[in-house]
């Protein structure tokens, strides 16, 4: 089964049609889903801007980290499960949409950017903990997931907006390849 | 009373321009998410230590002195691209219940951050002080939150 062909399969059942028609489930949905971006991206930016030396410079990177940890991790399993329902209301379209694929690009990026942070520079933090100008490594890892999380919201902000979507042609050979575009030969 | 001047101010230029615009609206919206993000983080952090979660091995004040400058600037943020959404459909915010909710509760909110919140953080820490912190964080939790669901309300609507 093709991820379209499944897509097509989500919106035929009973569970998204009754979300994607609700009156407040959907809207109540989509505001977890954003109030949630204050507790994860903002408290995961005040991490980055301390790993750039930029706040919080006389707290030991280690202790920023693992107290803000439970409640990053809570704001993204909210996230996860908010944005899946926002998904499962509206698949074929989002699966479609040139902004949510980009936005899933940068969502792989950013987890593999927590990836080598961790993996890397991190384990060694005994070492830097109390640095205000981190070693390049931490500080990469701090703008890049700055970077990425920007991009994450602004590109799942635009899935909302239709200008590129597949019913409305002609559109770029780009975006059509890049959405997945279905488009009927003439 | 007021709805003659929300449709005095659906006709400036801005708010036209704003309307005018394919691509404006939904980027300045995504540049009052961004600020949201920013705002929320340098809110919670504070908040969250008042009540004793968080950062809880470090002093209030030292916290919140660091946090200070970007919750200004997060909230110049998002009233500098707030003023411009809501010119781009003031007769619809009058109409919207939620816009209201928004706009009391984010004055409140605004006094409440910068004369009570603000005193507490810079307060000495006696033995007494625990029980206050943990009110005035709780209250201020409550109050942006409220600010924020109407906020995305108002979209809704």
């Amino acid at each position: 089964m093709s991820l379209l062909a499944f897509c097509e399969w989500l919106a035929a059942t009973q569970g998204s049609i009754a979300l994607h028609e609700s009156l407040y489930m959907y809207p109540l949905v989509e505001s977890v889903h954003v109030l949630a971006l204050c507790l994860f991206v903002g408290l995961a930016t005040i991490l980055d801007l301390r790993l750039l030396g930029k706040v919080l410079r006389g707290v030991p990177v280690s202790q920023v980290a693992d107290r803000l940890l439970p409640w990053t991790i809570g704001g993204f399993i909210v996230m996860v499960i908010t944005g899946s329902l926002l998904f499962y209301a509206i698949p074929i379209r989002t699966y479609q949409s040139v902004w949510f694929r980009g936005k899933v690009i940068f969502l792989l990026l950013a987890g593999l950017n927590v990836w080598i942070f961790h993996s890397g520079i991190y384990k060694r933090v005994t070492g830097w903990d109390m640095d205000e100008r981190t070693p390049w490594p931490a500080r990469r890892a701090g703008i890049a997931s700055l970077v990425l999380w920007a991009l994450i919201i602004v590109f799942g902000r635009f899935i909302a907006y239709n200008w590129f979507d597949c019913d409305i042609q002609p559109q770029s050979a780009f975006v059509n390849w890049f959405a997945g575009c279905v488009v009927a030969a003439n | 009373m007021l709805l003659p001047f929300f449709q005095w101010l659906e006709k400036f230029w801005l708010g036209q321009y704003v309307v005018g615009s394919n691509w404006l609206f939904p980027v300045i919206e995504s540049v009052h998410l961004l600020a949201l993000a920013l705002l929320g983080g340098s809110i919670l952090i504070v908040d969250l230590r008042l009540v004793g979660l968080g950062l809880s091995g470090r002093e209030v004040k030292e916290i919140a002195r660091e946090a200070r400058p970007y919750m200004n600037f997060a909230l110049v943020m998002m009233v500098s691209t707030g003023i411009p959404l809501f010119l781009s459909e003031p007769i619809k915010c009058y109409y919207s219940p939620a816009f209201w909710v928004k706009m009391w509760t984010l004055a409140i909110a605004l006094i409440y951050t910068y004369t009570i919140r603000t005193k507490t953080t810079r307060m000495e820490f006696v033995h007494n002080t625990a029980r206050r912190q943990m009110l005035v964080g709780a209250l201020s939790i409550a109050l942006w939150f409220t600010v924020a669901s109407a906020g995305r309300w108002i979209g809704f609507s």
